[in-house]
């Protein structure tokens, strides 16, 4: 479902890049957007995520450029996170993702 | 009319019609959930639709908290009876009180998502005006 191994940088100057695909049915709406940017704003580390593995990125802690992104299910949220609990961060979100937000 | 003991930035949401203000505090309710003080207001003082200073007042102390409150107003009088509101709050309070320009029901929902991750002021009110940028 995801692939967290993907990039795993020992430098946190370098980010953590990591994909999980959308499955709950109505995608990024307005509900998930939220879990999501309450889930970002938990951590320091700056986390943003694109429909495609080169951008362009959006920051997940801005609730209205996430809705923005109208991400619908079946997408791939592609994730770059930079920061020291850049590794927590990005394993909350992408569990947040792979549950479905808690929908699926 | 609810509330909740937090440090979290206050939402209050004023509306010429009460079910609209309620409507948009339960989506609030809802989907940030219970970590952010909230209060809502609507109708003038006889039941009809139209805002009241007394009844904005109210919510601003309802919502009240020590990081402030943003309030989010649909249209006209709403927005000239909640700027009221605010020149009637003692002048400790009064700083820490601002009226976006957004959207009322989407303002609120995103003003209390930024809340509930603990941000300021400032950047509640930034994140609601998001809308009209």
């Amino acid at each position: 479902m995801h692939d967290a191994h993907a990039s795993r940088a020992g430098e946190t100057s370098v980010p953590l890049t990591a994909s999980a695909v959308l499955v709950n049915p109505v995608g990024l709406h307005a509900r998930p957007s939220v879990k999501l940017t309450q889930c970002a704003k938990g951590f320091a580390a700056k986390i943003e995520f694109a429909l495609a593995a080169d951008g362009p990125w959006t920051d997940a802690k801005s609730p209205v450029k996430v809705m923005r992104v109208k991400a619908p299910q079946g997408a791939t949220l592609h994730f770059r996170v930079t920061g020291p609990d850049a590794e927590a961060a990005l394993a909350a979100t992408l569990a947040l993702v792979h549950d479905g937000f808690g929908e699926a | 009319m609810n509330s909740s003991n937090s440090r979290n930035v206050g939402i209050v949401i004023v509306s010429h019609s009460p079910k609209i203000a309620e409507g948009a505090a339960d989506m609030v309710r809802q989907m940030v959930g219970n970590v952010v003080p909230l209060a809502w207001t609507g109708g003038d003082v006889d039941g009809g639709l139209g805002t009241n200073v007394a009844g904005i007042l109210e919510a601003i102390e309802t919502a009240w908290s020590p990081a402030g409150v943003a309030v989010l107003v649909d249209l006209g009088g709403a927005e000239t009876n909640s700027e009221m509101a605010v020149e009637m709050l003692p002048e400790d309070r009064r700083a820490r009180v601002v009226v976006c320009n957004a959207p009322v029901v989407e303002g609120a929902v995103i003003a209390a998502t930024e809340s509930s991750g603990g941000s300021s002021l400032a950047a509640v009110k930034r994140s609601a005006e998001e809308f009209y940028a």
